[in-house]
């Protein structure tokens, strides 16, 4: 997948996961957090929705590599190259 | 061989079954009943259906709120506000002899009535709120603390404090006289800061919902197939026998059945401690009326009734104790225009003793059913309209009722006083959801569920 493919699942999960928010405004580099309510059980299904959409498996020791839209599809490039 | 089996097909285990069959797992709910719901199910009688345990849904916020109980239910199910139907409360009342106190989900209203009832206590009530919103629900040490203790030092009148306490600990406390301050907190926002509504449908709405969205992700549920026992080899779960001999493997397993009554199905029997059995259990008399509640001047959602200055929340020696009781009118919800149950419905309960109940012969319990259903209802209009005349239909169900229902210990409703907020037992892949995790009522139970299997269930 290439980063833009990357971004477009995310918000597709994302949309997914939290159907009242508004994703259209949503700036990259700031925090997921700031932006839109996102708990801790709402990380663990970005991260199960992406293993069971992609078969990407994520160690609990990564979650903090998905605080930013950027940082996330950085994160992911390497792992849905071939994807 | 299945990834999960869960036992009971309750809110907690059906919410449970969602969320690790969303994730592919191959689950499996065993439910001893012919019938889903566990604790909050329904049934019914003579043409007419009835709720077991739904008086109120509580938790409730509007729609488009993005934070509490309700709203991550929601999102984590993959469900829409729309999906509950949720219609808001009317407004209930605290009643205690001489004063009574109004209140509606919006907190403001019991902040006013305090102000007008107890002048000197309002900004003692507004530091309460403070109190509640700093406490941290993840820190078990300030769970356990005293809730009665945290009043004497907040509230001054002790009225006041005993008018608090009296609905918070019927919708939800497990433990005798006092309540741990963190169930306490709970039991606080999901009453006063968030609020009660219904589905008109009751509670086999928000089943259907769940039970059809368990299926349609391949989850499996099996009716009529009770637990007998839990295998052990060394510390792990290795399956389950059923009631009829059957055995079934699973990676893991997740019990809805309460930690006492889970213990007990396993092969290296532990014997639980004696202040891990729940014993507050209540009877509930349930009237069918020809007309609805408002019809004779009844406005009420839910009346919590005590007929003294102290509230007293024990185990009766008496088969029941009417001294408090609920009054709730499931007619009495907002529900959308043109829309509202058919028959005006009043539901009166009381606390019970599972042993009294449990003790008697066949013949005697009937008898004093009837005489019970009576005196709850004399109890009950001396805090609202006398509706005994417009009675048309009568239910009534006791300890001996849930228990055999709900294989509960005790018939304790709200389980055992001392919770397992972690879910973990002596086993390393047998965990605990619902009532005895340490989450009560319909909303609760439902994010117990969502709670323990995320934590324990979905990551390897």
């Amino acid at each position: 997948m290439t980063p833009v493919e990357i971004r477009a699942e995310i918000i597709s999960i994302l949309e997914d996961i939290a159907p009242d928010e508004d994703l259209s405004q949503l700036q990259d580099d700031v925090p997921f957090r700031e932006q839109i309510e996102l708990d801790s059980m709402d990380f663990l299904d970005i991260v199960m929705e992406l293993r069971k959409r992609h078969r990407v498996q994520i160690p609990e020791d990564d979650y903090q590599q998905l605080a930013s839209m950027a940082s996330t599809v950085a994160y992911l490039e390497p792992r849905l190259k071939d994807a | 061989m299945y990834d999960t089996i869960i036992i009971g097909a309750g809110m907690s285990g059906l919410a449970a079954g969602i969320r690790l069959a969303h994730y592919e797992q191959r689950v499996c709910i065993l439910e001893r009943h012919n019938t889903i719901g566990g604790l909050n199910s329904f049934y019914r009688l003579r043409g007419r259906d009835y709720d077991v345990g739904l008086h109120a849904v509580t938790n409730f916020t509007p729609p488009g709120t993005k934070r509490g109980p309700l709203a991550r239910l929601l999102r984590q199910l993959r469900f829409q506000w729309e999906d509950f139907a949720l219609a808001p409360q009317i407004g209930s009342a605290i009643a205690f002899p001489g004063v009574e106190l109004r209140f509606n989900n919006d907190v403001e209203l019991l902040a006013s009535e305090i102000a007008r009832e107890f002048p000197a206590e309002r900004d003692n009530f507004r530091r309460l709120i403070q109190r509640l919103v700093d406490y941290d629900d993840l820190n078990p040490a300030h769970f356990e603390a005293s809730a009665r203790q945290v009043l004497d030092q907040t509230i001054g009148e002790p009225l006041l404090r005993e008018m608090i306490l009296c609905p918070l600990m019927w919708y939800g406390n497990a433990a005798e006289r006092d309540m741990p301050f963190g169930q306490f907190c709970i039991m606080f926002r999901s009453i006063f800061l968030e609020g009660f509504a219904r589905p008109l449908a009751g509670v086999r709405l928000i089943l259907r919902n769940l039970i059809r969205r368990f299926r349609s992700l391949g989850g499996e549920l099996r009716l009529r197939a009770g637990v007998a026992r839990i295998k052990v080899e060394g510390s792990r779960a290795v399956g389950v026998v059923l009631d009829n001999g059957q055995e079934l493997q699973a990676r893991r397993i997740l019990s809805s059945a309460g930690l006492v009554e889970t213990l007990r199905m396993c092969d290296d029997a532990r014997r639980p401690g004696a202040q891990t059995v729940g014993q507050m259990s209540f009877v509930e008399a349930i009237s069918i009326l020809d007309r609805q509640p408002q019809q004779f001047g009844h406005d009420r959602t839910i009346v919590f009734f005590n007929d003294s200055d102290q509230f007293h929340w024990q185990r009766p020696g008496a088969l029941c104790d009417l001294r408090t009781g609920v009054v709730c009118s499931p007619n009495n919800y907002a529900y959308a225009a043109g829309e509202g149950l058919p028959d005006g419905v009043l539901r009166i309960s009381a606390l019970a003793s599972y042993d009294r109940w449990s003790a008697l012969e066949e013949d005697q319990y009937r008898l004093e059913k009837l005489r019970w259903y009576d005196r709850l209802t004399e109890a009950a209009v001396r805090f609202v309209p006398d509706y005994r005349p417009y009675v048309i239909d009568t239910d009534m169900f006791t300890p001996t009722t849930i228990h055999r229902y709900t294989w509960h210990h005790n018939g304790a409703v709200y389980g055992a006083p001392e919770k397992r907020l972690e879910g973990r037992t002596h086993l390393d892949n047998l965990f605990l959801c619902g009532t005895d995790q340490g989450f009560v009522g319909i909303i609760g139970g439902i994010v117990s569920g969502i709670t323990i299997a995320n934590k324990h269930c979905l990551k390897d």
